[in-house]
Order: C-alpha cells, then structure tokens, then sequence
C-alpha cells in the first residue's frame, strides 16, 4: 500500500514535469528543448520569493504562473514566430524548433549561473510528517501532488469542455483543417506554447520544495519529460497523466521490491516496451 | 590617412609590446581548468572557485611570490572545462601551449583529474590534487610522478566512517545493526566496497543494502525500506542532491537510527541552513577543527574576500594545496617545474589545515568524518591529526 501511494505521489511530480512540454509538442509544434530550464528557473524565482521575501511558493504561484505565460508567448512570437512561418512541413518545423531552443537552453542556463551562480540550492518548506493510512509521507510532495491534479482536471476540463480548449485540440490533430473552421491558428499555437511554459513553470515552483536543484540541472527534466510526453502520446494531457502515473509507480515499485539501483532500467524497459507496441505512444493517434 | 592609422598602429603596438614586456617580469602566470558548468559546477562553486580566489587574492595582497629575487604577482587564467573530460584536457593543453602558464591549479573532482594527469605530467606541472578521493592514489602517484594527492583515499573515508560509528557502539549509545546505501557510481561503489568489509571487521551486521542511480532525489523507497530492517545506524554514500533528499525522506519518515551519516554534500554551509536544529548529530565525510585558530581566521577570510561560507571539507583542503604550491615555488626560487616538483616531494607546508607532507606524494593526515553540532561541523574522525571531538548519538528529528 505504501509502495502504491508513494508511486502515485512520485507519479503527480513527473506530470508537473511533463504537462507543459506535452502542450507545447502537441499544439504548438514546437519541441521544446529548453522545457527542462524553464522549470529551473521556475524553482530559482520560487527560491527567491521564498528566502527574500517569505513569500509562499503557494502564493509565488500567482506571480510565476503569469510571468512565465508571458515570457513564453513572448519567445514564442519573436524568437519561434518566424521559424514557423517559414516551415515547409512538421519535420522542417521540428529541426529548426529544436535548434532554436537548444540556443535558448545555453541563455536561460546563463542567465541563471549569471544569477545565481553554479552551486545547489534548496530550502525547507511543508518538509512535514502527513500521515495517509498510517504511512508518513512529505507534506510537500503531498501538496505538490494536489496541484498537479487541480492543474490536470483544470487543463482537461478547459481542453474538452471549453469552446477555446475544442480550438487547441483542432490545432493539435490538424492545422491546416483547423484554418478552414475559422480558428486562428497561430494565436492557438501561441497560446498552447504560453500555456505549456506557465505549467512547467508551475512545476517547477512546486518541486523546488523538495529538491534540491542547481543552475545546470534543467536537462534532467527535459529528458524525463520527454520520455512521458512520447509515452502517453504526444498532445495528449490524459496520455501525459498516466504515463507519468505508471513511471511513478513502477520506479517505486521496483526501488522497493527489487532494487533502487533499477529504477532507470526500468522507467526505459517500459518506454522501449511502449514504443515497440504502441509507437505513437498509449493515447497517441495512428499517423497517416 | 592610411599612413596616419599606420603610424597609430604602430605606436600602439610599440607601447603594448613595452607594457607586455614589463608586465612579464613581474607576474607569475596561474592556469585554472574546473567546471562552472555542467554537473558538478555546484560542488565546484561552493569548494574549488572561491578558493582560488581567496589565494590569488591574498597572494597578491603581500605584493605577490617571491621567485627568487623577485616579488611576481598572480594573473589568472581560467577555464570552465563543462564537467566534460575532453574539455578539461583541451583547457589543460590551451594552457600549457598558448596562455603558457607558467603553473596549473589542480581540476576539480576525482574523474577529471585522472583524465587530466597524463597530460599535465607531458607538460611537467607540479599537479597538487585537493577533490580527487580514491583507492588508486598510491597508484597514480607512481605512473605520474609529479602528481601529489591531498584528499586521500575511499578506503581511508570509509574506515573512518566504521570508526566512528565504532566509538558510539562501543559507548553503547547504538546497537550493532546498520543499513547501508550508496549511489551507483566510481565514488560511491568505492566506498561501500571499502566500508561494509570495515564495518563487518568493527562487528557490525549490515541489515539493508542498496544503491541507486546517479541522480536520484527520489528516495523515499529506500528510506521506507531502510525503516523496515529497523538499523542502528543509517550509512549513505550519497553526492549533494541525494544527500539532501536522504536526510528530509530519513526526518519526514522518523527513521529511528542512533547514528546517520550521508557523503558529500554535509559539509556545505547550505546543509545547515537547510535542516537547522534536524542536522544536530548528523555525520558525513569531511569535518576540520572549528576552534582552531587557524581554520577559524582561514573560514572568516574566505567569508569576507568570496562572499560565501567555505564548507567543512574539500574548502580547507583547496586551500592548502595552493599553499603548497605557492611555498614550493618560494622554496625553489624559480618558475622551473621540475625544482618545483622537487620542492612539494621533500618540503614540508604550513597550511591552514595545519603541517602537510607527503609520503610518496600522498598526505596521509586527513579529516574522514565530521558531525553538525549548532550549525558547526565538528571533525569527528581523522587520520594523523588532533582535535578530533567525540562523536554523539544523533537524538531523534524533531
């Protein structure tokens, strides 16, 4: 039971990790390489607020959330914009947005040594007891855990019950179908990339209150995001959600049963198992 | 007009070359190589960086070293080797052939400076290693001669580690069980191959095992399972983040141990000002003497001239071996290499962690445990030096 709860609670981290890249690869197109430093910078700016000013990550949320929409859907419009337009097809669209964002990956990374400077940080906040069927667990990941469902239902309900949600799922299967429904594409993939980096950033507020980062550690997430974004299907929040859901739980699972040394062995035994049955990943759409 | 900017040209290059000139004679030239990036750019900034510039800073305070007849000032040359060994080699190459320093500062961490000693012994620089821990030092020292090893070996670490938890069995503040986990890499796989026959030889019974994969900060899985074989005493052999993630798991879960010791990564100032009062008794690899005079004026000086809190380990260490360095090259009296390396093989240093020598080009006095007592770390366990406090029983986690 506990092995369970913990892998669900681990589970809640990775979704954090990877709902933003999951809209920015699905809708917006664009394969975001510098995911992993925005979720950094997310955990130094909640950091910050935290020891400078006793601001609440909680609370820092409603100030990181915003910014970092706005800066995403300013990178988006100057800096990938132009990439988009000039794109012949996807896979013209996808080379160049990853070169693009492999710059942007080496500039956030420098601002924040500039910043910052190299070393760890961390701090201590909710790094309480919380007792679920009389199991202790940390009430950090346990809160951390609660968002990252309120930010999937929410993320749901507005991409599946909403007018402009129905939009960006269009957007996400077709963009060119979608421009003849009179949707306007390119504010739609703007939007979905601001949106994606406000959840990362999200994430990132909220996993900095229990681990411990540094300035270079951003390719870490990337890489873990990728691997959930791939395996649920790209452009899939519910993909998204379970992938990281069944990583979560395998990797507690065989830490506690097998061996904590396995644990990457088998987060890539299941991603090899998944693209060899299901290459377009457990939600993702057939392509033709 | 052309002529004109000929003519400009060619009196700047004239003053260049006279100022270029003087310069020379009065400045001894330093190459660094360590990584600002990449991912030990953490541990780097917080032990290696601030060291060297604490030393070239004091150095050139005094009005710089005395070479011979001459006083030289320290110019610095650095370069971020991005955590990468190619990197690193190319820094170390670039400075022997195009800076032409006339000295290297070692590289940072165990990995990059055995990648790195082939070619800074092609070029003969005395190498005063101060981050590399491992059990080839006797090894290395022989294949490079002009390599000195100042951090010691895993062995060494992981026999004081025993040793201490030895002191507080023998106290019978703890019990004999301990649950042992290390990260599954060079440094931590040393360790726990040196430490669990030394444990086993100091009567205790390892009761959990287990490593994990570089990285991991998600531990509570192996806390929980620790928990269930009810030890004694908890051992990580674990690098910052794991560290850090292994003491909040070990709090939040009440792992109930009278002894808890995690690697690298306890000794820096932010372990403290992480857990505060919850870092009472808890052990890691490093420690210094708090109270002696010396390392008290070393730690307020490194405050004032970097801005940040040295760390209760490598920092020291860093230190002295630029100390070495810098009296070698006084004692030689010339920027000739090989005197140098002569120099560091028969001197004997005044540091700030007190007197170095090296047998064999290792020095054998070394600090191996130390334990967080009111925001201080006290060594707790070391080799051929005194101070050493008596370790404590680690009183719950509240």
């Amino acid at each position: 039971m506990q092995i369970i709860v913990t892998g669900i609670l681990l589970g809640g981290t990775y979704a954090l990790i990877a709902l933003g890249l999951t809209l920015q690869y699905g809708v917006a197109r664009i394969m975001n390489l510098a995911n992993g430093e925005t979720f950094v910078a997310a955990c130094f700016i909640a950091f910050w607020l935290f020891t400078a000013m006793q601001i609440n990550p909680l609370v820092g949320l409603l100030v990181i959330a915003p910014a970092a929409f706005a800066i995403n859907w300013a990178i988006y419009s100057i800096l990938l914009k132009p990439l988009v337009d000039r794109a012949k097809n996807r896979g013209m669209l996808e080379v160049d947005s990853i070169l693009a964002t492999f710059g942007l990956l080496f500039l956030l990374q420098g601002l924040m040594l500039l910043a910052f400077g190299g070393s760890y940080f961390s701090y201590t906040f909710l790094a309480e007891r919380f007792m679920i069927l009389g199991n202790p667990f940390g009430l950090n990941r346990v809160v951390a855990f609660g968002a990252a469902v309120v930010i999937a239902v929410g993320l749901y309900l507005f991409l599946y019950r909403t007018r402009h949600g129905t939009a960006v799922r269009a957007v996400a299967v077709d963009p060119n179908s979608a421009r003849l429904v009179a949707i306007d594409v390119a504010k739609t993939a703007a939007f979905a990339f601001a949106l994606g980096g406000a959840l990362t950033a999200c994430g990132g507020a909220l996993l900095s209150t229990f681990y411990t980062f540094n300035a270079s550690m951003g390719v870490v997430f990337t890489m873990k995001a990728l691997i959930i974004v791939i395996m649920g299907g790209v452009g899939d929040i519910r993909g998204a959600v379970l992938a990281a859901l069944i990583l979560g739980v395998t990797e507690t699972a065989v830490a506690s049963l097998i061996d904590p040394g396995l644990t990457i062995a088998a987060t890539y035994a299941l991603f090899i198992i998944v693209l060899l049955f299901r290459p377009q990943g457990m939600f993702g759409r057939q392509t033709s | 007009m052309i002529r004109r900017t000929f003519i400009a040209l060619a009196a700047g290059a004239a003053t260049l070359a006279f100022v270029g000139h003087a310069a020379a004679q009065e400045t001894i030239k330093i190459g660094a190589s360590a990584p600002k990036t990449g991912p030990l750019a953490a541990g780097a900034t917080v032990s290696h960086w601030p060291n060297i510039q604490l030393w070239v800073h004091d150095v050139n305070e005094r009005g710089g070293l005395q070479v011979g007849d001459q006083q030289m000032k320290i110019e610095l040359v650095e370069y971020d080797d991005r955590t990468s060994a190619e990197t690193a080699v190319q820094n170390i190459q670039r400075l022997a052939t195009v800076d032409k320093v006339d000295f290297i500062v070692t590289p940072y961490s165990t990995g990059l400076n055995v990648a790195t000693a082939p070619i800074i012994a092609r070029y003969g620089y005395p190498h005063i290693t101060t981050s590399a821990i491992t059990d080839g030092v006797e090894e290395f020292a022989g294949r490079w001669p002009n390599s000195f090893w100042m951090l010691g070996t895993s062995k060494e670490l992981a026999e004081g580690t025993a040793a201490a938890l030895k002191k507080l069995h023998d106290a019978g503040e703890i019990g004999n069980k301990v649950a042992l986990v290390h990260v599954a890499d060079a440094f931590g796989l040393e360790l726990a191959g040196a430490g669990k026959p030394a444990l086993e030889a100091a009567g205790f019974e390892i009761v959990y095992e287990a490593s994990y994969p570089l990285g991991t900060q998600d531990v509570a899985p192996i806390i929980s399972q620790a928990k269930a074989a009810t030890p004694d005493a908890f051992v990580g052999f674990s690098y910052p983040g794991d560290t850090f993630a292994l003491t909040e798991q070990a709090q939040i879960q009440g792992l109930d141990v009278g002894a808890f010791y995690v690697g690298v990564g306890t000794s820096f100032p932010a372990f403290a000002g992480r857990f505060g009062a919850v870092a009472n008794g808890i052990m890691g690899a490093g420690g210094t003497n708090p109270d002696d005079e010396k390392i008290k004026e070393y730690r307020a000086r490194h405050k004032e001239v970097t801005g940040a809190d040295a760390d209760y380990w490598a920092s020291a260490v860093t230190y002295s071996g630029l100390q070495v360095l810098e009296q070698a090259i006084e004692a030689a009296g010339t920027k000739d290499r090989e005197a140098v390396v002569e120099a560091i093989k028969t001197g004997t240093f005044d540091t700030v962690m007190g007197e170095v020598k090296f047998e064999n080009n290792v020095n054998r006095n070394l600090w191996t445990v130390g334990q967080w007592k009111d925001g201080v770390f006290y060594g707790v366990a070391a080799n051929g030096i005194d101070g050493a406090v008596e370790p404590v029983k680690k009183d719950g986690w509240e």
